[in-house]
C-alpha cells in the first residue's frame, strides 16, 4: 500500500531532517550550515528557554490533577444515570467542539478584572483577582479557563465506567459495600488505565500549549504575555521559528533543537510514568495470571 | 451507578439486610442533591455562550454595564463589524480548505483502515505499530521539517506562489495522508464487521477498492461520521497552520482573519464586535455540533473505549 509509505514519510522524513537540522545553523533562504552541538549549549544558556520551561511544568502540574479530579468526580455523577444525563453530556462537552480564537476572546473577555466572572465572585464576596493583565495570575486564569473544556475527558471516563462488569459490583453489595466503597475499590482500580491514558495524553498536550497563548498575549505575543508570563516552550519555540520581528526569528536550527529537547523531556516524563503505573494501574488480564 | 442501585434491590434482601427507611432516604436525598449540582453545573456551563451573544448585541455604552439584557439589541455590531476585513474572502477560504481536508481525510483513513482491519499482509502488525507510535509524537518535533520541506516543493504559480508556503497546499493534501488516531479508530470499527460479508463480495467478483467503497465504509458509518466530523471541526479552526503558511490577507481562513481583525482595532479592541464577529465564526460549529452531536458523543467514547 503505497499510502502506508507516504505517511510514515510525512512523519518519519521530517523527523529525521529536524534532527538533522538541530545541528546546524538554518534559516531557510540559505543551506543549513553545521555547527555541532553550538545550539544546545546555547539553549542550556537562555534565559527564555528556562522561563518557558516553568512555566510549562507550572501547567503541567497545576492543571493535569485539577482536571483529572474533577472530570472523574462529575462522570461519577453523570454515571448515577440521573434523569436528563443525555442532556447533561451534552452541555458539558459543547465547549470542546470550540478550540479557536473566537473561545479565546470570549474567555479573556469574561475574565476582564471587572469582568463577567470577577462579577460573579464578587456576589460571594470574593475580590477577584486580575487574570490575564496580571503576570501572577495568567496561569491560573489559564486553568479556570481549561475548566470549560473539561467535557471531552468527562466523557471517556463516562465510557469508561460504563465498561466496568456488573458482577463486580455485584458481589461488592452481596458484601455488604457501600455507594463510597464501591467507588473507592471498584470504580477506580477498573478505571485506572483509561485514567492513566488520559494523564499521558494530557500531560503531552499541556506540554504543547501554543495557540492560547499566543492568542492572549496579543501584541506582546513576541514575549509571551505581561512578563513572560505566558512564554510557553512551544510559544518561545514558534517565535525563534517563525518570529518575523527582530534577529530573534527564522532560526530553524535553533528551533529543530528546542523541538528536540522538548521530545526529550516528554519521553522521560512518559516513561517515568509508565514505570510509576505498576503501582497504582490495575490491568484486567494481570488477574488471571 | 443506576444499574448498581438497580441491582442494590435486587441484592439486598438476598443478604438478609432491609433496605431501611433513613438509608433510603439517605440514598433519594443524595440522588437529588447530585442532580440539582448537574443541573448547576449545566446552567453555569451555557453562561459564556449567553454572554457571548449578551455582548455581541450590546451598544458601546452597555459594555460596562454587567446587565445580560441589553438595554438595546445593537443589531448593527454585526454589519460593522464585518466591514472591517475581507471576511467573505476568508469564509470561502475556510470553506475550501475544510472541505477538501474531510474529503482527503476521510477517504485516506478509510483506505489504510481497510487495508489494516482487513487485509491480510505481511508486517502489517509491525507497520500498524509504528502508525499508533506517530501518534505519541509531539506535533512540535515535525512543524519545522513539514514547513522546510513545503518551503521547497514547487507550486509553478499556483495562488501567486512559486512554493507551497502562501497557498491552500500545505493546509490540504496532508489530508490526504491519513492521520494516525482517525486510522486506529477506524480500523477498530471495521475489524467488528464479520469477514463473511467481504468473502461473498469476492466469490461475485467484486474488486478489493469496489468491497471497500461499496460495503465497509457504509457499514462503519458511525466512525466514519465521526471522522469527518472531527476533521471539520478541527479543519475549521485550525490556528496554527494557517497561521504558519497563510501569509498574504487575501488567503486568511477566518481563525487568522479574527484575529487580525482584534488588531485592526488598534490596541484595546471593541468587546462588542469582537463577540459579534466571534459568534459568527463559531455558529457553524455550533450548528453541526447540534444537530450531529450523537456522532459527536459517540466518536469520542468510541475513541475513549478504546484506549483502556
Amino acid at each position: 500500500m503505497p499510502w502506508i509509505i507516504g505517511f510514515l514519510l510525512f512523519t518519519a522524513g521530517p523527523m529525521f531532517f529536524s534532527l538533522y537540522a538541530s545541528f546546524t545553523r538554518y534559516s531557510i533562504t540559505t543551506p543549513p550550515e553545521w555547527i555541532g552541538t553550538r545550539n544546545f549549549a546555547q539553549i542550556f544558556r537562555d534565559p527564555f528557554f528556562y522561563t518557558a520551561l516553568y512555566n510549562t511544568f507550572w501547567m503541567v502540574i497545576v492543571k493535569i490533577p485539577i482536571v483529572t479530579v474533577t472530570a472523574i468526580s462529575i462522570a461519577l455523577l453523570l454515571a448515577l444515570d440521573l434523569p436528563g444525563g443525555r442532556f447533561f453530556r451534552t452541555i458539558i462537552y459543547m465547549p470542546n467542539v470550540l478550540s479557536g480564537v473566537a473561545a479565546v476572546f470570549l474567555w479573556q473577555w469574561i475574565l476582564r478584572p471587572n469582568g463577567l466572572f470577577n462579577t460573579g465572585l464578587a456576589l460571594f464576596g470574593i475580590q477577584g483577582p486580575g487574570w490575564f493583565v496580571d503576570p501572577l495570575w495568567t496561569k491560573p486564569g489559564l486553568v479556570v479557563m481549561g475548566m470549560w473544556w473539561i467535557g471531552g475527558d468527562i466523557l471517556i471516563y463516562l465510557a469508561g465506567m460504563k465498561g466496568i462488569s456488573r458482577d463486580l459490583y455485584e458481589a461488592a453489595t452481596i458484601d455488604g459495600a457501600g455507594g463510597w466503597a464501591k467507588t473507592w475499590f471498584i470504580t477506580l482500580p477498573m478505571l485506572s488505565p483509561t485514567i492513566f491514558f488520559q494523564i499521558v495524553t494530557g500531560i503531552i498536550g499541556t506540554f504543547q500549549i501554543f495557540t492560547t497563548a499566543y492568542i492572549l498575549s496579543g501584541t506582546e505575543s513576541a514575549t509571551g504575555g505581561p512578563r513572560q508570563s505566558l512564554l510557553f516552550y512551544v510559544l518561545y519555540l514558534y517565535n525563534r521559528a517563525f518570529g518575523r520581528s527582530g534577529p530573534a526569528g527564522f532560526q530553524m536550527g535553533y528551533a529543530s533543537a528546542m523541538a528536540w529537547i522538548l521530545f526529550a523531556i516528554i519521553l522521560v516524563v512518559t516513561l517515568a510514568q509508565l514505570w510509576l503505573s505498576r503501582r497504582w494501574v490495575y490491568y484486567e488480564t494481570e488477574e488471571a495470571r | 451507578m443506576a444499574r448498581t442501585d438497580t441491582m442494590t434491590q435486587v441484592a439486598r434482601p438476598g443478604t438478609g439486610i432491609k433496605t431501611s427507611g433513613p438509608q433510603r432516604f439517605i440514598d433519594i436525598a443524595g440522588h437529588v442533591l447530585a442532580w440539582l449540582f448537574l443541573v448547576g453545573l449545566a446552567i453555569l456551563w451555557l453562561v459564556p455562550f449567553v454572554w457571548m451573544a449578551s455582548t455581541a448585541l450590546k451598544a458601546p455604552q452597555d459594555l460596562a454595564n454587567p446587565s445580560w439584557i441589553p438595554t438595546r439589541f445593537a443589531w448593527e455590531n454585526f454589519s460593522f463589524a464585518f466591514s472591517v476585513g475581507m471576511w467573505g474572502q476568508w469564509t470561502t477560504n475556510t470553506v475550501i480548505i475544510t472541505l477538501v481536508s474531510v474529503v482527503g481525510t476521510v477517504l485516506s483513513s478509510t483506505l489504510v483502515a481497510y487495508a489494516f482491519a482487513r487485509l491480510r499482509w505481511p508486517g502489517r502488525e509491525l507497520v500498524f505499530n509504528l502508525v499508533l507510535a506517530t501518534m505519541m509524537l509531539p506535533g512540535v518535533v515535525t512543524l519545522i521539517p513539514r514547513f522546510v520541506l513545503f518551503a521547497q516543493l514547487p507550486a509553478f504559480g499556483f495562488q501567486g506562489s512559486r512554493n507551497w508556503v502562501n497557498t491552500f497546499l500545505p493546509l490540504t493534501v496532508p489530508a490526504f495522508t491519513g492521520s494516525s488516531f482517525f486510522i486506529f479508530l477506524l480500523r477498530q470499527f471495521m475489524r467488528t464487521i464479520p469477514m463473511e460479508l467481504s468473502e461473498a463480495a469476492k466469490i461475485d467478483g467484486a474488486s478489493e477498492f469496489r468491497i471497500w467503497w461499496n460495503i465497509i465504509v457504509p457499514l462503519s458509518k458511525p466512525a466514519v461520521a465521526a471522522v469527518a466530523i472531527f476533521t471539520f471541526q478541527g479543519a475549521w479552526q485550525d490556528f496554527v497552520g494557517p497561521l504558519i503558511y497563510l501569509q498574504s490577507e487575501r488567503l486568511y481562513t477566518l481563525q487568522i482573519g479574527l484575529r487580525q481583525f482584534e488588531h485592526a482595532a488598534g490596541g484595546a479592541p471593541a468587546w462588542n464586535w469582537l463577540m459579534a464577529a466571534s459568534l459568527v465564526v463559531i455558529l457553524p460549529v455550533l450548528v453541526i455540533f447540534v444537530l450531529f452531536q450523537n456522532y459527536f458523543i459517540e466518536g469520542i467514547q468510541l475513541g475513549g473505549s478504546l484506549k483502556g
